[in-house]
């Protein structure tokens, strides 16, 4: 990774007392939750007791790693409003389609994992290809996370490197070693309200710097208008306010996608990919106390989902207005080479604004968000590797004290690789490049897979997998015959030797490669499948399929206790801020 | 159930609402410039209190209740 702007925060007594305060109650939780965890199911499934609001609060941060945070504020200088894409679009609807539709199957089919759900829908191989893939990106991503933090906390505060890259390790594996899933859900929840608590102040203080929304509006479209932005160019007023407007052709925002590939590739396969299959979040339903909790999950975490960007992108769009013309307290951001150095925007404001005292609590936030991340990874990472590796492959009929144990061995050395990946990515930035974009390839068609799987009974196991494999090569593929703009080195694509097309920006490139490896998984499903012989009868697939499912009756609820209406209220919420900032 | 989240986040945020509160108290305002003017700690503190609080009065609420109920 490239080397980042050095900002120094000196911390005072105040600070630290925050700091420690923090991890004392991080850390006692698990403490406290050691007692109750006499079996497996309690270690990995949280005896399936957690209260709707909490899994829901946990789904939210155990998706914040170190990208949320630090790189949606970046995003929002870089492109402005339009990053609420993210959410408004992405996540949200994806969010409402799991907790209505998809969680009865996960839920009702008692599967203990995504990959899990596959071999009771598919087989074996299909599930393995799966876990294997999965287990492997979870120890990248907390690496990464571990890596990042380490890193950060080298550059604010002085720490050793290696002090600080252990130290993070040892506090994520204490308290899941000692409280398995439920620690990490109870931690969760409670570094969502820090993350909150923590990055507002910076929202208000900054806007109020600004001299308010109109302020803001005013400088962004200064940003907008100027030619030294980071493209180069200039775009029309509003291009940083709004999220729809500039985006009949790519070359009129500064993200360089248009509305189809936004809609299709983003909304629809990466988003409803991550947020519909990605055991990580996922897993945080599967825990709920009931079935309709674990479809409310989702939803109850889909509402904080869409104000997030009030948070995380805002902060980018009131440095970057303040760089372009300052406000009353001189905020700028400082260039790195010929760009503004985006990825630090969140701490340098904190540097900024924040007096000691609340600088504490700002970077109690900021640590909970990379805690968190880490933790996610790892909890799914032991969930997986014991059930559907090691249970499924090496040690079969074993006692469940037998399986308990090997939980927490699997988080010891899950924790023990993400520090070796950590390592990875301060010596071969290359290959975590390279890493991430296999992850990209192997990811882009699972929910073809999912889709099919729980909405049509005839998709077959074979159909699956060989769907799952082609449809790696197909984003594989893609990505080797086309390169972004400006493209430098062959991870940005174009690795075939010839290229087929130019895309205007990366993240054009991402969301078609994902568009291209979704249909090819769906198609070659669908006729793989339709040539294959079923392997399960119609019995086997009960509680697996839709059309195979009685629905659960909710009718002795109220309406406001009913996902389905629930998900209607926060789509037509999402309907709204699109509209209101389009 | 097995514990109250509420009871920890409450207890958390209620010791670090006073903190704050009572550190933007006996702070002098000069160390507020960069913070605009705005003597965060004390602002922001109340509000974490506030909050905390909260937390922990529902919590405590629902375990009498609890209690109540089983006994």
């Amino acid at each position: 990774m490239t080397p980042l702007a050095k900002v120094n925060l000196t911390l005072g007594a105040v600070d630290w007392t925050i700091l420690v305060l923090y991890f004392s109650f991080v850390v006692g939780i698990g403490v406290v939750l050691k007692r109750r965890m006499k079996s497996s199911a309690d270690f990995f499934l949280s005896g399936r007791a957690i209260p709707a609001w909490v899994a829901g609060l946990a789904f939210l941060s155990a998706n914040m790693g170190a990208q949320e945070v630090m790189g949606m504020a970046a995003s929002g200088a870089k492109y402005g409003m339009m990053t609420a894409h993210f959410y408004w679009v992405g996540a949200v609807p994806a969010m409402v389609f799991v907790g209505v539709f998809m969680m009865p199957f996960y839920y009702g089919s008692k599967a203990r994992s995504v990959p899990e759900y596959l071999k009771l829908r598919f087989d074996e191989k299909t599930r393995t290809f799966n876990a294997f893939s999965f287990a492997i990106m979870t120890v990248f991503s907390s690496g990464i996370s571990m890596y990042a933090m380490a890193k950060l906390l080298n550059l604010l505060l002085g720490w050793n490197f290696d002090l600080a890259l252990w130290a993070s390790a040892a506090v994520v594996l204490a308290y899941i070693f000692l409280g398995g899933l439920t620690s990490a859900i109870y931690n969760e929840a409670l570094q969502f309200f820090l993350i909150v608590f923590g990055f507002a102040p910076l929202v208000f203080l900054g806007l109020r710097d600004c001299g308010g929304w109109s302020g803001l509006v005013e400088r962004l479209d200064l940003v907008a208008a100027g030619s030294h932005n980071l493209q180069g160019q200039a775009y029309a007023s509003g291009a940083w306010v709004s999220t729809w407007t500039h985006l009949g052709s790519a070359g009129a925002n500064p993200m360089g996608v248009e509305w189809f590939g936004m809609a299709m590739g983003l909304g629809f396969v990466l988003s409803f990919g991550y947020w519909c299959t990605d055991f990580l979040v996922v897993q945080r339903a599967m825990v709920a106390e009931n079935e309709t909790a674990a479809r409310k999950v989702p939803l109850i975490a889909a509402v904080p989902k869409m104000l997030f960007p009030f948070l995380v992108i805002l902060p980018g769009m009131i440095a970057i207005a303040l760089t372009y013309k300052a406000g009353q307290s001189g905020f700028a951001l400082p260039v790195k080479g010929n760009a503004y150095d985006y990825d630090m925007t969140i701490p340098l404001m904190l540097q900024h604004y924040f007096p000691t005292g609340l600088l504490g609590l700002g970077l109690t936030a900021l640590m909970a968000s990379f805690m968190s991340g880490m933790a996610g990874n790892v909890t799914a990472f032991n969930t997986v590797w014991t059930y559907d590796i090691y249970q499924s492959h090496i040690a079969r009929d074993k006692s469940d004290g037998h399986y308990l144990w090997m939980g927490r061995m699997a988080t010891v050395f899950g924790i023990l690789l993400s520090i070796l990946a950590a390592y990875v990515a301060v010596n071969f930035n290359n290959i975590m490049d390279m890493l991430q974009l296999i992850f990209a390839f192997v990811n882009a068609p699972l929910f073809s897979t999912f889709l099919l799987g729980m909405f049509w009974k005839r998709a077959t196991g074979h159909g699956a997998f060989v769907g799952l494999l082609l449809g790696t090569v197909a984003a594989a593929g893609h990505h080797g015959l086309s390169v972004p703009v400006g493209a430098e080195s062959l991870f940005k694509g174009g690795w075939l030797g010839s290229v087929a097309h130019v895309y205007p920006s990366e993240m054009a490139q991402n969301f078609w490669t994902a568009i291209w490896s979704w249909t090819t998984c769906f198609v070659v499903t669908i006729g793989v499948s339709l040539l294959t012989h079923r392997t399960k009868s119609d019995e086997d697939l009960r509680g697996l399929v839709y059309s195979l499912t009685e629905r659960h009756d909710e009718g002795h609820l109220p309406w406001y206790g009913r996902p389905i209406y629930l998900g209607a209220i926060i789509l037509t919420m999402a309907v709204a801020v699109n509209v209101v900032f389009a | 159930m097995l514990f109250d989240l509420r009871l920890p986040v409450g207890v958390l945020f209620t010791i670090l609402g006073l903190l704050l509160t009572g550190f933007g108290l006996v702070t002098p305002a000069e160390m507020y410039q960069k913070s605009l003017g705005i003597n965060v700690n004390l602002v922001w503190g109340l509000v974490i209190l506030a909050f905390g609080g909260g937390m922990l009065l529902f919590a405590l609420r629902a375990r009498r209740r609890g209690k109540r109920h089983s006994g």
